[in-house]
């Protein structure tokens, strides 16, 4: 019972709160005391979570089960990642504490930490990223097949924003006069026109949606209508 | 996952089918080929600006030689290849056209990027300019847009010293900048969350008169902010295409002649993005000529 | 007494200003230098909409080019008096040379006290370091917004909206319809598990990127509650990797619940439910690998995301899985729309939860947000139609009416 109330408690409280903050400058201290509480609750569980990583990862070398030699790699990083960042390994002196090295800087690559970051971490961030380039070209080879009317359309404006985008587009319509009233077909105004009317009006309409979703959701966790979220009892 | 078998139809019909059907690494092959070789070959085509490119431009030839402009960099290593080229020519337009560069970024790898424009753009080209007199780096601050909030009132209750520790009050540059209304043009070039449609609802929205404002975006952020421009934003460039058409404007006005591929990545970029597009475009219409050549057959492709 | 330790307390300031006006005066007279011409036009004004605590200091100076700073002092409050009597200014802030570069300057000043009146005097520092004379403005106390006026029309929204959701809960109490229509990806859920089951093969539950402050984590988690019921009823392994340790707690939590609803508490396994990384590129690394290993028969992409949602979808396509997802990122439904066997686009998202729960309670909250799109359609055609009308007819007094109409509604929603 309390397991579920308390919480229940808590929650429509906190909601109720940061609604009222909007609202009334006066209780803004307010709100911003539950999100510096939310603040302090996340730092402590990433503790949660770093021992979880832990745990999981030791175990998965103990046992040797398969892929145990990527759970090492992983403590191992975590591990040098931990003693360079709190160590402050050739973190650059704090022109107002030259003396303290714990004031040290560590953004820049002179100390370890920003090294492992700028070479380490930012090429496989972008190489991940990259990837996105494969992906659509298979997704749209799958997915973009005209079966009807709707898919048609759509196949069709793909084609021609995928050509206005590029030099392409210019290239086929631009002996098209631009002070005629059928200049609207050149490849650069038809993108205009479907990112302008089209694609924004449908953004539009779905990001209603969205925010309606959103404050009927919270209307009823904040009520207690809808209590899946608090899972215990 | 265990396939059924199934009789595709003897000669070219069944080539078709089987198309329809390849293997999705053969397809991740042709990308790689399809932007690997333009890049190598260094294929370039002429771009033609568009209004927004062109806005952009004019945003920041209309504000008086000399003018404070605040570029926010935010973006990370992620979405470096699409913004990188227009935070390049945007920086070296501006310091081209005399006006003072004040950098700051709402992420945290904003900095880094900012830092990496200013070594190979600002102090590249225009190595007369001297740090905390025409240009100044303030650095990451964290507080996504609390941040604007702050430094719509004022610039001390976001930043008490730039990057490197100087106090803000210490500054030659800003010392007649109180607030972001003391800009004459903001720039944010973003990724997402915090970026542009922050700057609009923050800063643009708290004093629309005060300042132009003008947006650089990944291509897809730029359906969310296509509704601000050109009320809110003046100016709006959209991925390497809009890098691009910006470049040229930029580098026709303003040439270079040492190592001008710094300014020329955007449309170094659209060569491969040329024919990367012109091969999706092939594939969907293999993939929709492969459906018609199943259609009829059991099972046949969906 | 009290009249005489008032009197004393009078004097005493008297004496003190007269004391830091001729050590000003000495001070200046010693440096031989120009004194910088006084501050003008010293006032205070309220920060508006606040709450409390703060006010706007404006001055006029006189002559930038011999100014480099200034100096703000506060009369001490009676409460810093009490604790120490000689105390009569304080300083609250010295600006730099920004601060007078332009003639008109003003600072606001927060953390001031709302009961007693504010009164400050400001000095300008001239560029060899001496100070002006003070100038004191007239005294005022910040006053206290209770409540944000300009947003009232937000205000009016919210709660007509609130009141449609709860008006309809109460109306699906009393037997009114609840009636929503099938929403296709729901239905889909016992499938997947199912034939992940035949299969052999795990159910992969990805929810989002963010915390559990994101609404989008929280509708996640809820559908995350019926898939392992599902997955508890059928037996079938379900592995959660979270980006938060928040919403690994949260998850761990919804599943073990799920598993008591199913009568089948014994195969709950904390261990399938692991916090991987905070780091965006780092956990879709996880996710992709473990995809590719494993070959989950069933995946389901439920929260935030961004960048990594074609990805994710992608590889699970790669390896045969059916796959569902649900997000209320705009950017990245078509992504998803195109990569996976169903999708539910935003609201359907946030539909999920009482969609599934089949509770009245939690139907009727869903007609209830209905009530809010229909405003929002009626405020569109009315406000478009008016101002439409009104550009067609521009001269015309009916035109002119209608466009001023249309203006009014557009201006009631902040346009």
């Amino acid at each position: 019972m309390l397991q579920r109330t308390i919480p229940m408690l808590i929650l429509s409280a906190s909601g109720l709160i940061l609604i009222l903050a909007y609202f009334s400058p006066v209780t803004v201290v307010w709100s911003d005391t539950v999100v510096g509480w939310f603040n302090i609750l996340a730092g402590v569980a990433f503790v949660l979570g770093a021992g979880n990583l832990l745990a999981v990862n030791l175990e998965k070398i103990s046992a040797r089960r398969p892929g145990w030699a990527y759970a090492a790699i992983t403590l191992a990083s975590f591990g040098a990642m931990l003693v360079v960042g709190l160590g402050k390994w050739g973190a650059v002196p704090n022109p107002s504490f030259p003396d303290v090295h714990l004031a040290g800087d560590q953004d820049s690559t002179q100390s370890a930490y920003g090294w492992v970051y700028e070479y380490v971490l930012s090429p496989l961030t972008a190489t991940m990223f990259a990837m996105l380039a494969f992906y659509v070209a298979s997704a749209a080879f799958r997915a973009f097949r005209a079966k009807n009317i709707e898919s048609i359309l759509l196949l069709g404006t793909a084609f021609i924003i995928l050509l206005a985008q590029v030099a392409a587009g210019a290239f086929l319509t631009n002996w098209i006069p631009e002070d005629r009233w059928y200049s609207f077909v050149r490849a650069e105004q038809l993108k205009e026109i479907i990112l302008n009317v089209f694609q924004t009006s449908g953004m539009r309409a779905i990001l209603i949606g969205i925010a309606l979703g959103t404050a009927a959701t919270s209307l009823r966790l904040i009520l207690g209508i809808d209590r899946s979220a608090l899972s215990k009892g | 996952m265990q396939q059924r078998k199934e009789q595709l139809p003897p000669g070219f019909r069944g080539f078709l089918v089987r198309l329809g059907r390849i293997d999705r690494r053969w397809i991740y092959l042709a990308v790689a080929v399809a932007i690997g070789v333009p890049m190598l070959a260094e294929l370039r085509l002429p771009e033609v600006p568009e209004k927004k490119a062109r806005a952009t431009f004019e945003a920041i030839e209309s504000i008086p030689e000399g003018s404070i402009v605040l570029l926010s960099f935010d973006y990370d290593p992620a979405s470096e290849a699409e913004l990188e080229p227009m935070a390049n020519a945007m920086v070296h337009h501006c310091a081209s056209k005399g006006h003072r560069i004040v950098f700051m970024a709402l992420w945290p790898l904003g900095k880094q990027m900012a830092d990496k424009t200013i070594d190979s753009v600002l102090k590249y080209y225009h190595p007369d300019k001297v740090e905390g007199v025409d240009y100044a780096q303030l650095g990451f601050k964290t507080g996504n847009e609390g941040v604007i909030k702050l430094l719509a009132n004022s610039i001390d209750g976001a930043y008490t010293t730039d990057a490197a520790g100087t106090a803000i009050s210490e500054i030659p540059l800003l010392a007649n900048v109180r607030s972001v209304g003391d800009f004459k043009l903001v720039a944010s070039i973003s990724a997402g969350y915090p970026g542009a449609q922050q700057w609009v609802q923050y800063a643009d929205s708290a004093m629309p008169e005060a300042f132009k404002l003008v947006g650089g975006t990944t291509g897809v952020q730029s359906s969310q902010l296509l509704p601000y421009f050109p009320t809110q934003m003046e100016g709006m460039l959209i991925a390497v295409k809009g890098a691009a058409e910006y470049e040229t404007l930029v580098t026709e006005k303003y040439p270079v002649t040492e190592s001008p591929e710094r300014l020329g990545i955007g449309r170094e970029r659209m060569g491969p993005q040329l024919v990367a597009h012109l091969l999706i475009i092939a594939l969907i219409v293999l993939g929709n000529i492969s459906m018609l050549a199943a259609r009829g057959l059991k099972g046949g492709a969906r | 007494m009290a009249v005489l330790f008032a009197m004393w307390i009078g004097a005493s300031v008297v004496m003190a200003d007269a004391v830091v006006a001729a050590g000003v005066t000495s001070a200046a007279a010693v440096a031989a230098a120009p004194m910088p011409p006084a501050a003008e036009d010293v006032l205070l004004e309220d920060v508006p909409e606040d709450a409390g605590g703060a006010l706007s200091v404006r001055w006029r100076t006189p002559d930038p080019s011999v100014s480099a700073g200034a100096v703000i002092e506060r009369r001490a409050t009676d409460a810093e008096r009490a604790k120490d009597p000689n105390l009569l200014w304080v300083e609250v802030a010295r600006l730099g040379k920004d601060a007078v570069a332009l003639q008109q300057s003003a600072h606001v000043l927060s953390e001031l006290s709302n009961s007693e009146p504010t009164r400050v005097r400001v000095s300008i520092i001239g560029t060899d370091g001496e100070l002006s004379e003070f100038v004191e403005s007239e005294p005022l106390t910040p006053s206290v917004t209770i409540f944000s006026l300009s947003r009232l029309p937000l205000f009016i929204v919210v709660l007509v909206v609130s009141m449609a959701v709860l008006g309809w809960v109460v109306a699906a109490r009393m037997g009114a319809s609840t009636r929503i229509r099938r929403i296709a990806a729901l239905e889909a859920v016992d499938e997947a598990v199912g034939r992940a089951t035949e299969m052999g093969r795990t159910v992969l539950f990805v929810p989002g990127i963010q915390d559990m402050n994101d609404i989008q984590t929280i509708a996640g988690i809820t559908v995350l509650g019926r898939v392992a019921k599902t997955a508890a009823e059928y037996d079938a392994r379900l592995e959660v990797p979270t980006c938060r340790s928040i919403v690994m707690t949260a998850a761990r939590e919804a599943v073990q619940s799920a598993h008591l609803a199913a009568g089948r508490p014994e195969t709950y396994s904390e261990g399938n439910i692991n916090y991987i990384t905070d780091e965006q590129f780092g956990y879709v690394a996880y996710l992709s690998g473990q995809m590719t290993r494993e070959k989950p028969a069933a995946c389901f992409y439920m929260g935030a995301f961004y960048a990594e949602s074609l990805v994710l979808a992608e590889n699970g396509n790669s390896i045969g899985a059916i796959q569902i997802a649900g997000t209320a990122e705009p950017s990245q439904l078509p992504f998803f729309v195109a990569a996976c066997d169903y999708t539910l686009i935003g609201e359907e998202f946030f539909a999920a939860s009482a969609y599934l729960s089949g509770e009245r309670d939690q139907l009727g909250s869903i007609k209830g947000q209905d009530v809010g799109k229909a405003l929002a359609i009626g405020s569109i055609l009315v406000g478009a139609t008016l101002l439409t009308a009104g550009a067609l007819l521009p001269d015309s007094v009916v035109g002119g009416r209608l466009g001023f109409l249309g203006n009014v509604i557009r201006a009631f929603f902040g346009g």
